[in-house]
């Protein structure tokens, strides 16, 4: 054969196995063309306390109300890892050389449900009301957004954020899926209206809430993006009970539950269900934290404090917590699989990461003994909430056990746990971490001296850690933040070990096959405004 | 002095007396009502397991072995064990100390507490029989798990708190019982002669109206024992009171076993076999005891 | 007669104010608030302490309590609940769909309890000690051991493994669908029924012997045989009186009391509303609904007493 018909052929049959291996995938994640039409139905494990978004922290206002708004940002539906920033009403932007003013172009003809055009002033107003609130006015974010001078409305459709320094975290800060973009007229005659009202630009409009029961909201269908969204309306179901849930889906009154499920839900949906049931997966923007409370002798010696990390064998636990619980990854203090995160051979190095068990609990009982501590004995607070706090309490009061110290567990209701965090009362106690995105500034921020945050409930001052906390936010290469980042959870969890990471949670969401366009990400705050699903016959 | 001896004897005679001869009365009692009898074996059974837990159950109840999560009852494991690989019957045989202490103090304290209320409101009468009957009215039309909560969250959460938690709701229902009863006897003309003979409050109360509450006391103790051990069971399947890794029936019955109930029944079966059985023997024992004791008396 | 029944009627009004103080004196001895609850039982990422205080305000808890106690006494008084505080919404709202369902569930559970504690309760009595007496008063002790919420875990489980079936999750009313409600509310109440006829059965069955053992039941029995018909049912008659009152007063209590029964079957009744007003430290909220839970019962233990005081004068003091 010539060279050239070989050549040709070559190129055709990778061509030809491009084609199909790309139609194999795309079938996998979108049966042909979207549909239009149908109504979503999901469980919700609890209701929104009131419906503002730039007041609340819970997930249950997420599934229920993101339909109804749209933000400035928000990230990419469609990455697996839930970083990347995309936009939603900004339709473009810009950002000056030296990193301090952000411009965001407007997409124009975007109207409010009422039929009111959405502008500039608007968007303004909404980031007033989360960076500047008035008296009065509760904005939980308020603190994430220090470094904003100011918001302007240049003109109709432009907005520009001006900062008081550069940081590489902006865009991520912005997309965050809390930051509804509320109606400025609205808000400068009632800045609480929004807390039991629903006035926003999104793909879904409000129907009804019925209390305890369910929510409803139904198709826009002046969605300024056009052809979106596919489905008729969607259902939330107020469900508090987990198996409740399963049961909803396993029966098919539901079509996924956007927290997720344990492994044990998953395979019995499998087993009932079998191909009616798609499974995603993903490691979870949440953890939980044992704090140990320097305030209390004898968790003020850092011996101790690394005795109890180095005790637990974790990747044991992973191994058998997994099955029973929604915990997985062994994990330092980012996301395996994410930008930052520290790759698994670097962390065996630090303590209670060694692969040899036998060797950690050894010297783990050195420590105690040097510390004059060999029969421990303390109180283990918990938090009053099953999953997955009680397996993982089970598991290393266990663990403990096994280097001579004897633990007693005390569990606090969910309301009042905080409290009793707040006025450190406690010897050692669980605490925990969830984000939106997995990006270092939000993730490390908790980790640095009580007297710059309150939600170190460590009870320390390292003004090494807050140096380096400082460093990474104002790096300037990813490969230089990368090195602060390594080097803030060395001193964190090895030399100081002020704070222990358990497991890393595992997402585990099993839904109906018919259930198309929707991208499981780290976070479940993520992808939720329900613009790029729809449902197949 | 002889006078009073006169009175003493007088007053005695007419008052009427608890039968004399314990271990004649247990053999009665078997042979008429058999149904106690088993009761009552049932009950003896399961203290003596609370007081041999050590020697007789096969593995340390904390114990995890994550090679065995999940297991089906077998040779092993003779009724499996649980998501932690922990064997289910150590549990069960360990849970049953937790559930009769706690059984045993709420039933006792709150059936004595509830007796002496009553007695004392009977007794003296009057205002004082008003304000407490308001107070016990007050604290019954409480739902008890309500109670139940608001204690534990005042007290924190733990052991003691518990039967606390548990014993309070008791206490005003005893009381009441115990009071009508009282007040039967209170009427009785020798009281009134004891009265008139000079005997002093105490004398009369322990004397004569201490005995004859004897009966509904038993049978209501009895009751509340059951009762406690269910309250017991409920708040912790709610997750107050006894913590993990502590063994406790009901602790046993919430979070992982329901949720794999459909891949490891044994989790959710034993556990409420084990509560039911012992409910089940205090009732069938006390059942019975307030048919001997007094076939007239109603229960709650 | 009347001054008996205004008599008792008064009394209730000291209780349920003994019971509104009660509430509302242990609500605020238990540590947190609803504005912690809300606020800051996530991580608090430093709140001003200016923010909270005024959101307290906002929520009259800054106030003295007795000046809290009035306003709230105040309210009721004008048969006004006030509004939740961890929604804002009025309770009324808030209490109306859990108030149906908690009913209902309590309703049929009476219904079923009653239709079958009677007739047992009179068999047992009639044939006591025989080994028809032996068995209804284990089938009856039985349904007092076994935890409701055990069997209803056991229920789930037969109806998982063995028909793949489980009941329906979202409450629909009965007017608007009554096979749907039915498929979801029959559980739960024969879950409770049960237990709720042992004591029902039990009562019958006591009752039931003392009154066969009047002399006036002997004489006639000593007569004949078909008379002992007619003796059943006048029996019958004196013995429920008490039976009636252990009905009424376990279906007071099943109003609130059903918690973990709920959770089981994941039913949004009040008992769940309960536990959840509890730890939101949402006191409004539970206020209103120990409140309603108390009137209930304390209103039957009225319709009681009076029933008991006209059928026998003697208890008229």
């Amino acid at each position: 054969m010539s060279n050239n018909l070989l050549k040709k052929l070559t190129v055709g049959i990778f061509a030809t196995a491009v084609c199909a291996l790309g139609t194999m995938t795309g079938s996998a994640l979108a049966q042909g063309q979207p549909r239009s039409g149908g109504e979503l139905v999901f469980p919700v494990p609890s209701e929104p306390p009131s419906y503002d978004g730039h007041k609340e922290e819970t997930f249950g206002l997420i599934h229920p109300i993101a339909p109804h708004y749209n933000g400035l940002m928000r990230f990419d539906p469609t990455d697996p890892t839930g970083t990347k920033p995309a936009g939603d009403l900004a339709e473009s932007w810009t950002v000056s050389k030296d990193g301090l003013v952000y411009t965001f172009k407007l997409h124009k003809g975007v109207k409010f449900h009422d039929g009111s055009e959405m502008t500039a002033k608007d968007v303004k107003a909404s980031y007033d009301h989360i960076i500047f609130p008035p008296a009065g006015v509760f904005s939980t974010r308020k603190g994430q957004y220090e470094v904003v001078e100011a918001v302007d409305a240049v003109d109709p459709y432009t907005v520009r954020f001006r900062l008081k320094w550069a940081t590489v975290s902006f865009l991520a800060s912005i997309a965050s899926p809390w930051n509804f973009i509320y109606k400025a007229d609205i808000l400068a005659k009632d800045p609480h209206w929004y807390e039991t009202n629903i006035m926003g630009t999104g793909p879904f409009v409000f129907v009804e809430h019925v209390k305890g029961s369910h929510w409803v909201g139904k198709k826009n269908p002046n969605y300024w993006v056009k052809g979106k969204p596919y489905l008729d309306g969607y259902r939330a179901l107020f469900i508090r009970s987990s198996s409740a849930q399963v049961a909803a889906v396993r029966g098919e009154r539901a079509h996924i539950q956007f927290r997720g499920f344990t492994p044990a839900d998953r395979d019995t949906l499998k087993a009932a269900l079998g191909d009616k049931i798609t499974v995603q997966e993903s490691s979870w923007d949440c953890v939980l934290l044992v704090a140990p409370n320097q305030k209390k002798k004898p968790f003020d010696d850092k011996r101790v404090r690394r005795a109890l990390s180095l005790a637990l064998d974790r990747y044991e636990g992973s191994k058998a917590l997994s099955k029973i619980a929604i915990v997985k990854e062994v994990a330092g203090v980012q996301v395996p699989g994410t930008p930052y995160a520290t790759p698994p051979a670097e962390l065996e190095k630090l303590a209670g990461y060694w692969k040899d068990s036998n060797a950690s609990r050894a010297e783990a009982r050195k420590l105690l003994k040097e510390a004059g501590v060999e029969k421990l004995t303390f109180t283990f607070t918990n938090r009053g909430v099953p999953m997955p706090y009680e397996p993982l309490a089970v598991w290393m009061i266990d663990q403990w056990r096994q280097i001579g110290a004897t633990v007693k567990q005390e569990v606090v209701e969910a309301a009042a746990y905080y409290a009793t965090l707040r006025k450190g009362e406690f010897d050692v106690a669980m605490d925990f971490q969830c984000g939106y995105t997995v990006e270092p500034d939000l993730d490390l921020y908790k980790f640095t001296s009580r007297s710059r945050n309150p939600s170190n409930y460590g009870f320390y001052e390292d003004k090494v850690l807050d140096d380096l906390y400082q460093k990474q936010s104002r790096a300037t290469s990813v490969e230089e933040r990368k090195n602060f980042v390594r080097q803030f959870e060395k001193r964190l969890l090895d030399e100081e070990a002020h704070y222990l990471m358990t497991l890393q949670w595992h997402r585990t969401i099993p839904h109906s096959s018919k259930l198309h366009g929707w991208q499981v990400t780290p976070s479940h705050y993520l992808n939720n405004q329900l613009d790029t699903v729809w449902l197949s016959q | 002095m002889a006078s009073t001896l006169q009175a003493d004897a007088v007053v005695d005679l007419a008052a009427p007396r608890p039968h004399g001869g314990w271990i004649a009365a247990s053999v009665d009692f078997s042979r008429r009502r058999p149904l106690g009898a088993i009761g009552a074996v049932i009950v003896v059974i399961m203290i003596a397991v609370a007081l041999t837990a050590r020697l007789i159950a096969p593995y340390d109840p904390l114990a995890i072995d994550f090679g065995a999560m999940l297991a089906a009852p077998s040779a092993t494991h003779w009724l499996g064990t649980d998501a932690f690989g922990r064997d289910v019957l150590s549990r069960i045989i360990y849970g049953s100390e937790t559930a009769l202490v706690v059984g045993f103090t709420a039933a006792f304290v709150g059936a004595t507490a509830g007796a002496v209320l009553g007695v004392g409101s009977a007794y003296f009468g009057g205002k004082i029989d008003l304000v407490v009957q308001r107070i016990m009215d007050i604290f019954i039309s409480f739902p008890l798990i309500i109670l139940a909560l608001a204690m534990v969250a005042i007290l924190g959460n733990n052991l003691p708190n518990l039967i606390t938690a548990i014993t309070i709701p008791m206490i005003p229902r005893c009381a009441l019982v115990i009071r009508s009863s009282a007040l039967s006897v209170r009427e009785m003309p020798y009281v009134d002669a004891a009265r008139a003979a000079g005997f002093s409050h105490s004398r009369i109360i322990l004397r004569h109206m201490l005995p004859n509450v004897m009966a509904p006391y038993l049978i209501l103790l009895t009751a509340f024992l059951g009762q406690a051990i269910l309250l017991e069971a409920s708040l912790s399947f709610l997750g107050l009171g006894v913590q993990e890794p502590t063994p406790a029936w009901g602790l046993m019955l919430s979070g992982a076993a329901v949720e794999f109930a459909e891949k490891a029944p044994w989790m959710a079966i034993f556990p409420g076999i084990a509560i039911s059985l012992a409910v089940f023997a205090f009732n069938l024992f006390g059942d019975s005891l307030r048919d001997a004791l007094d076939p007239k008396l109603r229960s709650l | 007669m009347w001054q008996f029944i205004l008599k008792r009627f008064l009394l209730m009004i000291p209780t349920l104010l003994g019971v509104a103080a009660v509430i509302f004196l242990l609500l605020r001895i238990i540590p947190g608030d609803v504005v912690e609850a809300k606020y800051m039982s996530g991580e608090g990422q430093g709140q001003s302490a200016v923010v909270i205080a005024a959101e307290r305000a906002k929520l009259g808890l800054d106030k003295p309590v007795w000046h809290q106690f009035g306003i709230w006494v105040w309210g009721l008084l004008h048969l006004d609940l006030g509004v939740s505080m961890w929604t804002g919404s009025p309770i009324t709202e808030e209490i109306e769909l859990r108030f149906a369902l908690s009913l209902q569930v309590a309703l049929m559970a009476t219904v079923f309890a009653t239709l079958l504690a009677l007739p047992l309760g009179v068999i047992a009595a009639l044939k006591q000690d025989t080994w028809v007496d032996y068995a209804v008063r284990v089938f009856s002790i039985a349904g007092l051991a076994m935890p409701s919420f055990w069997l209803g875990i056991l229920m789930i489980l037969f109806f998982l493994i063995l028909f793949q079936w489980v009941p329906p999750m979202v409450y629909t009313p009965f007017w608007v669908d009554p096979w749907q409600n039915m498929l979801q509310l029959i559980w739960p109440a024969l879950a409770v029924g049960y237990r709720y006829s042992a004591v029902a059965t039990r009562m019958t069955r006591s009752s039931m012997l003392e009154v066969l053992r009047e002399d006036y039941i002997r004489t006639a029995y000593a007569k004949g045989l078909w008379l002992k018909l007619i003796l059943v049912r006048h029996a019958l008659k004196n013995a429920m009186l008490p039976v009636i009152t252990v009905i009424g007063l376990e279906f007071a209590f099943l109003l609130g009391g059903l918690v973990v029964t709920e959770q089981v079957f994941n039913l949004n009744g009040l008992g769940l509303l309960f536990v959840q007003a509890i730890a939101r430290r949402d006191y409004t909220l539970t206020q209103s609904l120990v409140l309603l839970v108390a009137s209930a019962f304390i209103f039957v233990n009225f319709v009681m007493d009076v029933m008991y005081a006209w059928i026998d004068p003697r208890i008229r003091y």
